[in-house]
């Protein structure tokens, strides 16, 4: 057996070195004159890609400094030391329709099917604070989601289910501290303490102008009804996330992954600047945000966005906002696979690129994860389909073996360097928001919507030139005979029923004593003192979300849309 | 002759907040020469039928993905008959499943386009449908 002396090595190292240069140089050749199916190969947000990744695209990654190791600064690696061997995700299927009671069944339905959390879609008038019996709630009760006017109807929806031990998220924003006092208040009939209850409310108004536009009031009050809420539960309910700061309605909006990443973080940092202008102290409120991202199907970009996406939050909380507790400065996300990647056509592929989505967010270290189910295209999702986009998620966690390792993909050249180049571009973004004086300045010019829109458009186009390739829409397209897969459809007599509950209500209710509440409300409103205080007070009363929600119409004005087209 | 530019109004009647569709489809009308408004979102019936008739257009495409559609799309075609509008050109789309859109093109509308259709598609049988109207005014007059 040879030994290497000194001088060997060197003349070994320098045959290598020329080695490699003969290798790369070769490669460069061979590349040069093959035959390539495409001009350009793009990310799908539409960033360049070379074809070979190599040491040279990471020469400034200092992985101590930039990676970390798992459930430590600054968490590109993930948030727990464990990861999935201590626990794996939460399965969280998003469910609501119809009726409370309707709800509730499909809720029990889920548990029953080994889901571990409850995740509630609210119809378009609980979203925008009116009762099922306003006007503009004509044709919508319902059909989105559940319908909830009253604490009543909260109660309808958790009956039989133990609030102290479930893990509940709702999906509302505008009237989102109404229905959080809703939920408190419920919680308080069964006999449940609000300082055990668990769950998050998505309560990210910002993304509502900027994204899904379901909003009640303009910026400045929305805002303050969050910081509102943020102090009432550190004190009183401290297990509940009182902000799911999302970029998944940025997403399905149609911007970039970049975009949505930088948009997500620009708006989380908002929330953070606010509550420290409450003179709340930053270690108080902000290990209770958590995030949202959709699971695009650019299975490496969303990866390497969710990798970012820790990396870039850890560094601002602790370097520029200045935090202390470690939890402060973790990205924990819920992730949801893209709907707006399904089509209408060929519905069956869908359950395939849901899986993609879903392991990209597994590999991207999400903490809970909602599957869509195939149908979603043509209408809510069957009970079948529902079970199948489980299931999907059942296979991912008991069949690949992919959750053993954390950040599997780590070190990969290309993955190390795509996640830089998402952290750069949402640096710059960051930057831009600040030159235009800021997250609500930028809202109420558009800024955020215009950029949307355009990457919509764009990525239309591409697909309508063939430029990007859709399964069943631009090749490999069938002959369309239907859907061949069941629909579920809302029974009309929901709008009708639940007039008559609220009807009801109000009849039975103390008419005084629900008044009285709603002039405390609009106090509170004047005087500065915590809402979310006076709703759950309003709650108890039986006073109405459509109720609740004018008096703060009233008081704290509406917002007008800017025109962006 | 010049030829007259066809006036769309595009509207988000109800309360859903999608508008991605609705806003690309605007603006790809715009780009194939016509005139376009875009109603702005959470309008009702009502809102929308006025705007169409005080901007006089020739179609209107309303566009839900809430599911409200067989509520909320015929009160929009009564609504601008109330205001003697039910000429104009009809068009829709959204989540819509394939039984309510065959209801409502027995209904009065035109056209529904569902989800994956090509937005040039839709701007050029716009165009055609509306040459065609023209051209019969044209023979009238």
């Amino acid at each position: 057996m040879a030994i290497d002396t000194g001088e060997n090595m060197t003349e070994s190292s320098s045959t290598e070195a020329v080695r490699r240069v003969d290798a790369q140089a070769i490669w460069e050749q061979a590349m040069a004159k093959a035959r390539l199916r495409e001009a350009s190969f793009t990310t799908l947000s539409g960033d360049e890609l070379k074809p070979l990744y190599g040491p040279e695209d990471v020469a400034d990654l200092d992985p101590e400094r930039d990676l970390g190791h798992p459930g430590q600064f600054p968490y590109t690696r993930g948030v727990h030391p464990s990861m999935y061997r201590g626990r794996l995700w939460t399965m969280r299927q998003f469910a609501g329709f119809g009726s409370a009671a309707q709800t509730n069944e499909r809720f029990k339905f889920l548990l029953e099917h080994g889901q571990t959390g409850l995740s509630t879609a609210f119809d378009f008038p609980t979203l925008m604070g009116y009762d099922s019996d306003d006007e503009h709630s004509l044709g919508e009760v319902g059909q989105v989601g559940v319908a909830i006017s009253s604490l009543e109807d909260m109660s309808t929806l958790f009956d039989g289910i133990p609030m102290g031990e479930v893990s509940t998220s709702m999906t509302i924003n505008g009237p989102a501290p109404i229905m959080l006092a809703f939920y408190i208040a419920a919680a308080e009939r069964q006999g449940v303490d609000p300082k055990v209850l668990r769950g998050t409310v998505q309560n990210d108004i910002l993304k509502e102008y900027q994204a899904q536009h379901a909003w009640l009031v303009s910026p400045e009050p929305a805002l303050r009804m969050i910081t509102d809420m943020m102090g009432y539960c550190a004190e009183h309910v401290p297990l509940w996330n009182t902000i799911s700061i999302s970029g998944y309605h940025i997403r399905e909006a149609g911007s970039t992954a970049a975009q949505e990443l930088a948009f997500t973080l620009a708006n989380g940092m908002e929330y953070v600047r606010r509550g420290v202008a409450a003179g709340l102290d930053v270690d108080s409120f902000a290990p209770r945000l958590s995030f949202f991202f959709d699971s695009h199907l650019d299975f490496f970009e969303e990866v390497c966005k969710f990798r970012a996406a820790r990396r870039i939050w850890a560094r601002k909380m602790r370097d520029e906002f200045g935090a202390k507790d470690p939890r402060s400065w973790m990205v924990r996300f819920h992730t949801q696979t893209a709907g707006v990647s399904l089509t209408a056509q060929q519905p069956e592929n869908n359950i395939v690129r849901t899986a993609f989505e879903a392991l990209a967010a597994v590999l991207g270290g999400t903490q809970s994860l909602h599957t869509n189910s195939m149908d979603e295209t043509l209408s809510l999702p069957t009970e079948k389909a529902v079970k199948i986009a489980l299931r999907t998620q059942q296979i991912i966690a008991e069949e690949t073996e992919v959750a053993h390792v954390a950040d599997p993909l780590a070190g990969s050249y290309f993955v190390e360097a795509q996640t830089n180049r998402l952290e750069q571009e949402a640096e710059a973004y960051f930057a831009e928001v600040e030159s235009r004086g800021g997250v609500v300045p930028c809202i109420e010019e558009g800024f955020f919507q215009r950029e949307i829109h355009h990457s919509a458009k764009k990525y239309q186009q591409q697909v309508e030139r063939g430029e990007k390739r859709v399964v069943g829409i631009n090749c490999y397209v069938e002959d369309e005979a239907g859907p061949a897969i069941d629909l579920h459809r809302i029974d009309p007599a929901v709008e009708r029923e639940q007039h008559e509950r609220l009807a009801d209500l109000r009849a039975r209710r103390d008419a005084a004593k629900a008044a009285a509440e709603l002039d405390r409300v609009r106090a509170a409103c004047k005087d500065g003192s915590n809402l979310l205080e006076r709703f759950i007070a309003a709650a108890h009363a039986d006073c109405t979300l459509g109720e609740i929600a004018q008096v703060l119409r009233e008081e704290f004005g509406q917002f007008r849309e800017p025109s962006i087209l | 002759m010049t030829k007259r530019r066809i006036r769309v109004l595009i509207g988000k009647p109800g309360l859903d907040g999608h508008d991605r569709g609705a806003k690309t489809v605007a603006s790809v009308l715009r780009d194939h020469g016509m005139e376009v408004i875009y109603s702005g979102l959470h309008k009702t019936p009502s809102e929308i039928a006025e705007a169409a008739a005080q901007e006089d257009v020739d179609v209107v495409g309303l566009s839900i993905l809430s599911g409200a559609h067989m509520s909320l799309f015929p009160r929009v075609r009564e609504e601008l008959a109330a205001r003697g509008k039910d000429d104009v050109l009809l068009v829709g789309g959204g989540i819509i499943p394939v039984e309510d859109m065959e209801q409502l093109e027995e209904d009065g509308f035109a056209r529904l386009f569902g989800p994956g259709t090509n937005t040039d598609e839709i701007a050029e049988w716009i165009a055609k449908e509306m040459e065609a109207r023209f051209e019969r005014e044209a023979e009238e007059a």
